[in-house]
């Protein structure tokens, strides 16, 4: 198979990457109210399509405000910072044979770095706004984030141990005879969990919690700079689901379909389960989402990573 | 009865053998003593501690400006009166004492030491009619801004806008305004700072996704722990009290639906259940058990408001979507009976508005059965859901004693242990004649609350289905002189009954004097309008205790020492409605 030049495959990914986070906007919108027993978005295109054009305008028409009591520098920067992240770690991810930005050799840890410098975009938020509600999301993003990146990473060595390589291709790969999903189950759990955390969705908005912190730490922001924050979050979805797809499930392998289309379909499998976790989920306390992180989560990963080594040790051949 | 109200005056002379014996006779029967102001607070410390059995709960406190006052049958001269209802479980009764201040000494010792529940009813009758309450820890304002000039239910306040002159908003007025709102924990005895950590003041509301409604909670907060919260109420406040001064008895209905807006019929049956006791009317079966039916109904209308915003105020987005289409469909019965929704404004004096509508009978069986299966789901969804336990199970609890002391009734008081109901203990409308149990939970906690209240619906729907098949036929209204408006058929028979109509619908009935206090069992409390007739067209007085203020005002001691998300999970629990606290 022939290669795309690396340009076209950047230029595609990164519209591709934009158009999935806001077509998921609808998607969500439209799954939701089918759970809940009610329409949705359904008057601007057909099913509703163009809302999120239409609410793209809007957005983009709104007057650009900056409140005077907030620090303006870090004010602006935050929204940036959250876009700019996400998007960095789609360079690494493989959605076909060829079909990728940049194929590091440590592309996992790339993930993981670039998900943990997401943090400073919530935290700067939350602290730049000068605003008690942002300022308690911003706190709460922080020790959370912080707290589930923690076994997010552990989480996966596992998978890394199993493939023997950071590379996300390689990755791939290595799961040619056996999707990592069944040795690594539990890496799986704790993975998908984790990834809910770093997007700060239901259960895990405790950032945004809207019936306690009124919009948490974006309560000030408004017009486009709230437009990237929102963004932000659905390409973050679109990224864990993703790296779900591509960690524990064989990224684009699969029988008969083209790889691409493989990749597309396990994709929205796990976009649609982050959602059906916002339709049916409470939000837990601030100190039982970190009791849970470090006393329940942390071990189990550690526990985890060792058995899934003591048996590669064991069972797999030296390479 | 009679016996046991001699026996409680009988007491009190013996324990104060000075007390100048005043008992007066009312509408209700409920068992009045008049007392000096110097001997307020020893009687009322008997009467809680000493009596036996005896009072525990300080179920009302209301004033009354006696001025304008025609028909005072003798009672002690004074230009104000203070009215404490004190109610025993035990006794199953209520005892009221009564006060006469003269005006030039409105003042009287403050009973918070009593009853931590008085705070907010001193406050009240402070704010309305000027009363001082000496030694009260805070005395100002509470349902008027602080920067009102005058007492609003005083007789000589005007009732209207246009009384008033213009409104006028100048800049420097702004300002003011704006100044008294702001927060100074000094005010409230909470300290800015200790050991060296400064604290945040985090005001929550008026405009809060969490309050429900215009509510203001300032909370003092060490990171994001609770030390302590200021509730600040008054901003939902319409003069409801004063407009029934204003109305006629029968034109007063529709304002009683907007009090507890959740709860439509429910008012206009506490309502009327005073309105009726005071005069004399006895409501036909039919009439009845229409009333207990709608009334069961709105009951299960309220709990399912409270029960989808109860889980979204945890974080679950769906619930709340699928009980307000169940709501929708109870609607739409409401709808088909009385023509409206929220506001049916549906009963009357003497009985309700109209019969039921052909084919009411399919409407509510359809309803009966489709209702329990859903029932069902929500008990998997919401209160089977881990996380929704762990939010819920051991926060905000509070023992049946502390409910006592600070007035809660209905379904929080239900949850703490205590499975005492209006309807069970003091039934009115004929309740003594439906099967239903009373369900109690143990530790009062917000998981307890919520299981009561689904516990609640289920009971109400084997009442509505006893309704439905045992509806009695006979007059939907009563044929008493004073039902208003009368029966069409007693209207045309003759001049004097084409009379009586006429004046019952353009004036309004004429009340005989005397009060009364009817109590119901609403769908968040004891709701309870303590009228006062002069014997004219419209009420003297119009007291209306709401279940929700004194739910509300017990907020700070359950989310002392919690987290922000608990004080969110115990308002969702306590199931007020700001209409009914601030009236």
């Amino acid at each position: 198979m022939v290669s795309p030049h690396p340009l076209v495959s950047l230029l595609a990914i990164l519209l591709l990457a934009l158009t999935l986070a806001s077509g998921l906007i609808w998607f969500e919108r439209r799954l939701l109210a089918w759970w809940q027993d009610r329409y949705g978005p359904n008057r601007v295109g057909p099913f509703g399509l163009l809302q999120v054009l239409a609410d793209m305008i809007k957005i983009f028409a709104k007057e650009d405000w900056v409140p005077p009591f907030a620090d303006k520098v870090a004010f602006i920067l935050a929204p940036a910072i959250i876009v700019v992240t996400v998007l960095l770690s789609f360079a690494v991810l493989p959605f076909a044979p060829g079909v990728i930005v940049s194929d590091l050799n440590i592309a996992l840890l790339f993930f993981l770095a670039m998900s943990s410098l997401g943090v400073y975009s919530i935290v700067l938020a939350g602290w730049s706004s000068d605003n008690k509600y942002s300022l308690l999301g911003g706190m709460r993003a922080a020790a959370q984030m912080l707290s589930y990146e923690v076994f997010m990473g552990l989480s996966l060595m596992g998978v890394v141990l199993l493939a023997g390589t950071f590379s996300l291709n390689g990755i791939v790969r290595a799961q040619r005879h056996l999707w990592f999903i069944v040795p690594q189950f539990a890496g799986f759990l704790l993975f998908f969990i984790a990834g809910l955390a770093e997007t700060r969705r239901l259960p895990f908005d405790l950032p945004e919690a809207e019936s306690e912190l009124v919009a948490g730490f974006h309560s000030e922001y408004s017009g486009m700079k709230f437009g990237m924050f929102f963004v932000g979050e659905y390409l973050g979805i679109t990224l864990i689901s993703a790296m779900i797809a591509i960690l524990f499930f064989g990224g684009w392998l699969g029988p008969g379909l083209p790889p691409l289309l493989w990749f597309f379909l396990k994709l929205f499998c796990f976009l649609s389960l982050f959602i059906l976790m916002r339709a049916a989920l409470p939000r837990p306390r601030f100190d039982q989402l970190m009791a849970w992180a470090w006393k329940l989560l942390l071990p189990l990963a550690l526990l985890n990573l060792l058995v899934t080594g003591a048996l590669v040790l064991a069972f797999l051949p030296r390479r | 009865m009679l016996a046991l109200q001699a026996s409680i005056a009988d007491a009190v002379q013996q324990k104060f053998p000075a007390w100048p014996r005043f008992e007066q006779p009312t509408r209700d029967h409920i068992a009045t003593l008049w007392v000096p102001a110097e001997n307020l607070g020893p009687i009322l410390r008997f009467l809680k501690y000493e009596a036996a059995p005896p009072y525990a709960m300080l179920f009302d406190l209301a004033a009354v400006d006696e001025r304008v006052r025609l028909h005072r049958d003798g009672q002690p001269p004074g230009d104000f009166t203070v009215v404490y209802t004190l109610l025993s479980l035990e006794r199953n009764e209520f005892v009221r004492i009564k006060v006469a201040l003269p005006q030039d000494r409105l003042a009287l010792p403050t009973i918070t030491p009593l009853w931590p529940a008085a705070n907010w009813y001193e406050r009240e009758a402070w704010d309305m009619f000027g009363i001082r309450f000496n030694g009260h820890p805070h005395l100002e304002r509470i349902l008027m801004p602080r920067t009102w000039v005058g007492h609003p239910l005083r007789k000589d306040h005007p009732a209207r806008a246009t009384e008033m002159g213009p409104y006028r908003l100048s800049p420097e007025k702004e300002e003011r305004e704006q100044e008294a709102l702001r927060f100074r924990p000094e005010e409230w005895g909470l300290r800015r700072s200790e050991q060296g950590t400064d604290f945040i003041f985090l005001n929550v509301g008026p405009q809060h996704p969490g309050t429900h409604g215009v509510l203001r909670i300032v909370v003092q907060l060490d990171g994001e722990l609770i030390l302590d919260a200021v509730p600040e109420i008054g901003f939902h406040h319409r003069g409801a009290e004063k407009m029934g001064e204003r109305q006629s008895w029968h034109t007063y209905i529709p304002y009683t639906d907007r009090i507890d807006y959740l709860g439509g019929v429910l008012n206009n049956l506490a309502y009327l259940t005073a309105v009726e006791k005071l005069a004399g009317i006895a409501v036909p079966p039919r009439a009845q058990v229409i009333r207990v039916m709608l009334a069961e109904l709105f009951r299960i209308i309220s709990h399912l408001v409270w029960y989808g915003t109860f889980a979204q105020d945890l974080g679950q987005l769906s619930p709340v979507f699928y009980t307000f289409n169940d709501r929708e469909r109870a609607f739409a019965i409401i709808e088909a009976v009385c023509g409206a929704r929220m506001h049916p404004n549906w009963f009357r004096i003497g009985g309700v508005a109209q019969d039921l509508p052909d084919g009411w009978e399919a409407m509510f069986r359809d309803f009966l059965d489709y209702l329990p299966p859903r029932l069902r789901e929500y008990d998997r969804e919401i209160l089977g859901n881990g996380i929704f336990r762990a939010r819920t199970r051991g926060i905000g609890g509070c023992s049946a004693a502390e409910a006592l002391e600070w007035g809660l009734t209905g379904p929080n008081l239900r949850a703490a242990g205590l499975a005492w109901d209006f309807r069970k203990k003091q039934p009115y409308s004929g309740y003594e004649n439906f099967e239903f149990e009373i369900p109690a939970g143990r530790s009062g906690d917000c998981y307890d609350r919520a299981l009561v209240r689904v516990e609640e619906m289920r009971q109400s729907l084997r009442i509505i289905r006893q309704c439905v098949e045992q509806m009695p036929a006979g007059p939907y209204k009563s044929a008493d002189p004073l039902a208003t408006p009368p029966l069409k058929e007693r209207t045309m028979h003759d001049i004097e009954t084409l009379i009586t109509h006429f004046l019952g619908v353009s004036w309004g009935p004429v009340i005989p004097p005397g009060e009364a206090l009817g109590v119901i069992e609403a769908s968040k409390g004891a709701n309870g309008y303590y009228l006062t007739s002069d014997g004219g067209t419209n009420s003297y007085r119009t007291h209306i205790r709401t279940p929700s203020f004194p739910h509300l005002q017990i907020l700070p001691r359950l989310c002392r020492g919690r987290m922000i998300p608990d004080l969110l999970a115990i308002l969702g629990s306590l199931d007020y409605v700001l209409a009914d606290v601030d009236r």
